[in-house]
């Protein structure tokens, strides 16, 4: 089972922010389900999604996983 | 255990006040719950202070005995609770459980937050600190954000609509146009609530509770010696302090929050009353949707009816479920560690029949219920007149 994948529990695009995200807005995180079993917060890059629809882990930064649309 | 009393209360305004320190606003609570109380400071056996994020805003620890002793309260134990926005609720807690045990007679319960002395985004970060730092906040997450995503789950689930959270912030309004002491005593409107600037979607600036300062104190007392104090005592019929996951990620379901059901069935329990039975009630309204699911958390309506029960008006302070009459933390402002005293507070008001032209007919059986971060701590209070 792929640990990267996983499918959106819930999402919100954040326009404000804390002082050190405040340059980012607005962007977008979500919760997602994983596959491999639990659940994750993490940022969407690309394509805005919602809930039920599938994403997978494209990066992590200081250990935030970034997750991107999938088909 | 020993019948416990409010026998006491004093409160700041709240708002934004630049000339006013936590210490000033604390002691200003206290000072009239005293007077609320014929009661003087020598008389106190101990001292809780409900207070969220002290040291951040202000830069001040230790800060119990700082309120106490320029309060006059010299010698006592005097305890500071954290519990992010349920501080103030937990403190009043452990002080009831400190003279139902007979540990303590007269215990003075104050509530305190300074937030306007640090810019939105430094409060919004301060905030921040209350969920799991290591987690969802790492990943860009806000208090609002968090609020909002229980929000997008909710709708997705039960079919709660816009119209519905903005049914909560139209209503607290009202209120709160009508309560003297309440930051924004401002009528608002169906559109405006609707279409307010966007914070987290779904959730705009309406759907969220005020920056703010200010303080509230109880004094409470065995209620065998509440005649010394009030000839109009309030009993704590029943009361609970629940927790839960602080990760809004480790809970099974964010639609539902379980340390609310978990103190709400106790506190029923030990009342011997049910949801039916209760009056009228302060909830935590951090953000619309939290006044939603607390309503369904509680038993004031079935799951995902909470938005249509608020919609069709229950609600309201001429409804069959008045809830937060006093403005909530919408309209009346949220000092986060003074709320959940503040919340006591004014429900004594209506039961004394002193809340002017606020006050409800129905009076004799209430509840509060004030949450900490989203849903890791929940104390829940039920008061009789009866």
């Amino acid at each position: 089972m792929n640990e990267a994948i996983g499918t959106i529990y819930t999402e919100t695009v954040i326009y404000s922010a804390t002082e050190a995200f405040a340059a980012e807005v607005p962007y977008q995180t979500a919760i997602v389900t994983l596959d491999a079993g639990g659940r994750v917060t993490g940022r969407i890059l690309g394509e805005r999604v919602r809930i039920d629809e599938r994403v997978a882990r494209v990066e992590t930064r200081d250990g935030v996983p970034f997750f991107r649309k999938i088909a | 255990m020993r019948s416990v009393a409010v026998v006491g209360i004093g409160k700041t305004p709240f708002g934004a006040f630049p000339g006013r320190d936590l210490r000033s606003l604390a002691v200003e609570a206290g000072e009239k719950c005293f007077k609320n109380a014929h009661a003087a400071p020598a008389q106190v056996d101990a001292f809780f202070l409900g207070n969220f994020a002290g040291p951040s805003f202000a830069g001040q620890n230790h800060l119990a005995p700082y309120v106490s002793t320029a309060l006059g309260i010299h010698g006592v134990p005097s305890t500071r609770v954290e519990a992010a926005c349920a501080s103030s609720g937990s403190a009043f807690f452990h002080a009831y459980t400190g003279v139902a045990s007979g540990v303590y007679d007269l215990v003075l319960v104050v509530g305190a937050e300074k937030m306007t002395s640090q810019p939105t985004p430094r409060v919004t970060e301060i905030l921040a600190g209350a969920g799991d730092c290591a987690g969802e906040i790492k990943a860009g997450s806000t208090f609002a954000s968090l609020f909002a995503m229980i929000a997008r789950r909710h709708m997705f689930q039960f079919g709660t609509t816009r119209e519905h959270l903005a049914a909560v912030a139209v209503k607290n309004h009202a209120n709160g146009a009508l309560n003297p002491d309440a930051q924004m005593r401002k009528v608002i409107t169906m559109e405006q609530a609707m279409n307010g600037k966007p914070i987290a979607d779904p959730l705009n600036l309406y759907d969220c509770s005020l920056i703010s300062d200010g303080a509230a104190a109880v004094l409470i007392a065995p209620f065998e010696r509440a005649g010394e104090f009030t000839d109009k005592p309030v009993r704590v019929l029943g009361i609970s302090q629940a927790s839960d996951f602080v990760a809004l990620d480790q809970k099974p379901d964010i639609t539902t929050f379980p340390a609310v059901r978990r103190a709400a069935g106790k506190a029923y329990q030990m009342a011997g009353v049910g949801p039916a039975d209760i009056q009228l009630a302060e909830l935590h309204d951090c953000f619309t949707i939290a006044e939603i699911i607390a309503i369904e958390d509680l038993g004031f309506a079935p799951r995902g009816e909470g938005g249509p029960f608020t919609l069709e008006g229950h609600t309201a302070r001429t409804g069959d479920k008045p809830i937060n009459t006093s403005g909530g933390l919408k309209s009346k402002g949220h000092p986060v560690g003074a709320t959940g005293v503040a919340q006591i507070c004014d429900l004594v008001l209506q039961m004394r029949c002193e809340a002017g032209e606020r006050q409800v007919p129905r009076h004799s059986l209430s509840l509060a219920q004030n949450l900490g971060g989203s849903g890791a701590t929940c104390v829940v209070t039920i008061l009789g007149t009866i």
